[in-house]
């Protein structure tokens, strides 16, 4: 880590992310006091596991605790868990839980939670739903320990269980766990770093949470979401502030201490304030996505979506969304660069318009309108769209920018009818890193078609070999199969993605021990 | 007057009812669906449906309707489809910032604008008036946000004698509770402060060409008297009339203000649950708001009557 003053970007390793302004350096932090956090959208769900929301998750972390966690080079280290045992063909697996858990409400934590946490979890999340198809049997043994049969095969087990981003198999008590998983849970009960204030929650202006004296942080290093969570501060106080503008003059002006996603064009203006700094949480960031509809014309043929794909210049993109190459890179891997651990470049294409033209042409595109879902009050979503529209021109295509809010965005996506009766053709997104990185999590590139993400892509060469990925445990073989789905993603082209960028916070000098990782955790931090 | 304010309030059920069926058919007829948005980006299909079950969002529009209608005549708002906290709860939370904005608000544009009004009528033509009326153009065209961002500069940032965002209860004490509001407060006011001065300024040119009017001067009374206890009396009513709508448009129009200000007031509450489709909270937010609206009229009404005692309803 730099020291406190440093505001330094590290172009990333391969070629571009701007990296970090890296944590304060921690000498010997202050204990007590209370920070001050502007977050990125507003807390109004409270479970975890019902919802998907990053917000969610984030608050998750506040709160609740995990078994195993995933660290800041991508690694899955033990959390709740003290020892763990496989069987040598990985069939059956046992976790025996560390010494002082507790519960906020004094309760200890026991291996019957455990069990009931992961089911519920395992009812919601993508990857827990195969986790849980490959398990024969899960049950406690005694209070403290747990094991897992496996029916199948499962290469991932302490990867699903460490899960970093949404839904994190956070742990909650049974009488909590045992809730219908499409149901909110009444309470937030958890035995992590930090307790829930529900007295002081008001939805749409603040969060309050205060130390849980009880926890016992682990010994090693905090890295990521693993190692020791350690609360430095009596509390913390999550402050909504909708308005950008008006988070930028809070955090000048000391009024908050922490402002979690700077909007890029209101950067300059806090670099050359001396008393913040700007810090990338999560450096490997985001990858935005194009998503072409594959139920209808055009883009239910093939050549139409390769012309997509010639059609996008990542740097275009970019250039438009972000603005500032300090915060981006264009990034031929399927499954992100910069250290990540499918990071690949093969058959990546470049650029080109002709061939684009040639490939829509000769996929029978009549000249039909295509919708471009714009969602007008996102900025990662409605600047794409207006680089596609403008593209999609100059290929040929009649584009047809449908503006609306993120909300109805939301539903409208949904639709897998035609255009022409509230159907759609393409649209914009973009996913953390964390939820992109490997084939057991990436949404985008499944081939289930009715029961795939958005935009219902078929191929069973694709979905087979997703599965195969779940249950191979030789890494080598893992990457063999990212490579295969990548090659996969660049021909039948399930989507088109349009760039790597981050989305960097501001803090305070005051603040220190600030964790770098793709979800935003609030311990080891002093004000 | 009792009679008067029986009939009125007797009035207002039916008008609530049909706000309270117009903005329920009106949500639930625009695109975009909570299910979806809780559901999360990775849900599947049935996920949806079946949160969509869990809230009830899978029954026939009139039942949702009727299901809706039978709690509020209860008393009961419903539940936010996103925190699963009380609709009453959380209006409770954000009424106390609402109501202070705009009471210190209204308070700030009277007893500023009015003077501003009379003296500007009494000195028709000269620099004053002038002076008066540049305001009032300038309050017109200024936009709230810009006019909001402008003061957070100079008195946050600049001088740091004022807090940027935020809002504390009284229960806090006054001088932290006035000190987080001043900002947003002269925000809010200026247009109204403009609007209120022009109004009386208008209304008391015409009362000051009034035979008693001169009369009064003529025999020698202070100017004062005759503006405030002759001519402003008499040129009160219209001006009362835009005290009263004011007031109304001060609760729609404290949207921007609050979000300005990260003020969390009722204003930002309904906009949070429109832009994320919560049927109960939009529907509750929308309800109380018409009542109160319902309610300033008939305080508006009943201010005629006891400022000109010949007017009967």
């Amino acid at each position: 880590m730099a020291p406190t003053t440093r505001r330094t970007f590290l172009a990333g390793a391969a070629a571009g992310v701007t990296a970090l302004a890296a944590g304060p350096h921690v000498h010997a932090q202050k204990k007590g006091g209370t920070l001050r956090f502007v977050p990125h959208a507003d807390l109004k769900v409270l479970d975890p596991i019902w919802t998907t929301g990053y917000i969610t998750r984030n608050h998750g972390y506040m709160i609740f605790d995990t078994l195993f966690a995933t660290d800041a080079s991508l690694k899955v280290q033990p959390q709740m868990v003290d020892k763990w045992t496989a069987s040598a063909n990985k069939m059956r697996w046992t976790f025996t839980l560390r010494d002082s858990l507790k519960f906020h409400d004094g309760q200890p934590v026991t291996a019957e939670d455990c069990v009931a946490s992961i089911k519920r979890w395992g009812a919601r999340d993508a990857l827990g739903r195969l986790l849980m198809g490959a398990i024969g049997k899960i049950a406690p043994v005694d209070k403290k320990t747990f094991a897992i049969d496996l029916e199948q095969p499962f290469g991932l087990v302490l990867e699903a269980l460490g899960k970093p981003s949404s839904n994190v198999p956070f742990i909650m008590p049974a009488r909590l766990a045992n809730t219908d998983p499409n149901e909110q849970v009444k309470e937030m009960v958890g035995s992590g770093p930090y307790k829930f204030a529900a007295g002081e929650w008001q939805p749409g202006n603040k969060v309050v949470y205060t130390a849980n004296a009880d926890y016992v942080p682990r010994s090693d290093k905090p890295s990521g979401a693993a190692g020791a969570k350690r609360v430095l501060v009596d509390r913390v106080e999550w402050r909504y502030i909708p308005d950008a503008a008006t988070a930028s003059a809070a955090l000048e002006a000391g009024e908050v201490d922490y402002w979690e996603n700077i909007p890029l064009d209101f950067a300059p203006r806090l670099e050359k304030n001396p008393n913040v700094v700007i810090f990338v949480t999560d450096i490997r960031g985001s990858q935005g996505w194009l998503r072409p509809n594959h139920l209808q014309p055009p883009f239910n043929n093939k050549k139409a979506r390769q012309a997509l794909l010639y059609m996008v210049d990542q740097k275009t993109y970019l250039d438009a969304v972000i603005g500032n190459s300090k915060y981006y890179r264009t990034c031929p891997a399927v499954f992100m660069c910069g250290g990540t651990p499918f990071e690949s470049s093969v058959a990546a294409p470049k650029q080109d318009l002709e061939k684009a033209r040639q490939l829509l042409k000769e996929s029978g595109y009549g000249g039909q309108p295509i919708v471009v879902l714009d969602p007008t009050d996102s900025p990662y979503a409605h600047a794409p769209a207006l680089v596609t529209a403008e593209l999609l021109k100059k290929i040929g295509a009649n584009a047809d920018i449908a503006a609306m809010d993120w909300s109805t965005m939301l539903a409208r996506r949904a639709n897998k009818g035609p255009v022409n009766q509230g159907g759609w053709n393409i649209f914009h997104t973009w996913s953390t890193s964390l939820d992109v990185i490997t084939p057991a999590v990436h949404a985008a590139i499944g081939g289930a078609g009715d029961k795939a993400w958005f935009g219902w892509p078929t191929n069973e060469t694709a979905e087979k070999l997703r599965t195969d990925f779940v249950k191979q445990t030789d890494p080598a073989k893992q990457k063999q199969i990212a490579e295969q789905l990548q090659q996969i993603a660049y021909d039948e082209v399930p989507y088109v993605h349009w760039g790597q960028f981050v989305i960097p916070s501001g803090i305070r000098k005051n603040v220190q021990g600030a964790v770098q990782f793709g979800a935003t955790v609030l311990w080891n931090i002093s004000v | 007057m009792l009679q008067l304010v029986a009939r009125r309030v007797l009035a207002t059920i039916p008008v609530m009812g049909v706000v309270a069926l117009t903005v329920f058919a009106l949500l639930h007829l625009t695109p975009g669906d909570p299910a979806v948005i809780i559901a999360g980006d990775y849900a599947t299909t049935q996920d949806i449906e079946r949160i969509r079950a869990r809230l009830g969002l899978d029954r026939p529009l009139l039942t949702q309707a009727g299901i809706w209608l039978a709690s509020v005549v209860r008393g009961d708002l419903g539940t936010s489809i996103y925190s699963g906290l009380p609709v009453t709860k959380l209006i409770g939370q954000r009424v106390g910032p609402t109501a202070a904005l705009t009471v210190l608000a209204m308070t700030l544009s009277v007893l500023l604008a009015v003077p501003l009004g009379v003296l500007a009528a009494w000195r028709q033509g000269s620099w004053l008036d002038r002076v008066v009326m540049l305001f009032s153009v300038s309050g017109f065209s200024m936009p709230v946000f810009w006019l909001g961002f402008l003061l957070v500069w100079v008195f946050a940032i600049q001088w740091g004698i004022l807090p940027v965002q935020g809002y504390q209860p009284l229960a806090d004490g006054p001088w932290n509770f006035l000190r987080h509001l001043v900002l947003p407060a002269v925000t809010l006011s200026l247009v109204y402060m403009a609007l209120i001065a022009r109004m009386t300024r208008a209304s008391m040119l015409g009362v000051l060409r009034e035979d008693y009017i001169r009369t009064a001067f003529a025999k020698g009374l202070a100017p004062r008297r005759v503006l405030l206890g002759h001519a402003l009396k008499a040129a009160s009513l219209p001006v009362v009339t835009i005290i009263g709508v004011g007031f109304a448009l001060l609760i729609g129009g404290a949207v921007v203000t609050e979000s300005v200000f990260a003020v969390p007031g009722l204003g930002r509450l309904t906009v949070d649950a429109i832009v994320r489709r919560d049927y109960p909270v939009i529907q509750g937010v929308v309800l109380v708001v018409s009542g109160v609206y319902v309610l300033l009229n008939l305080v508006i009404d009943v201010a005629y009557v006891i400022l000109d005692p010949r007017i009967r309803y």
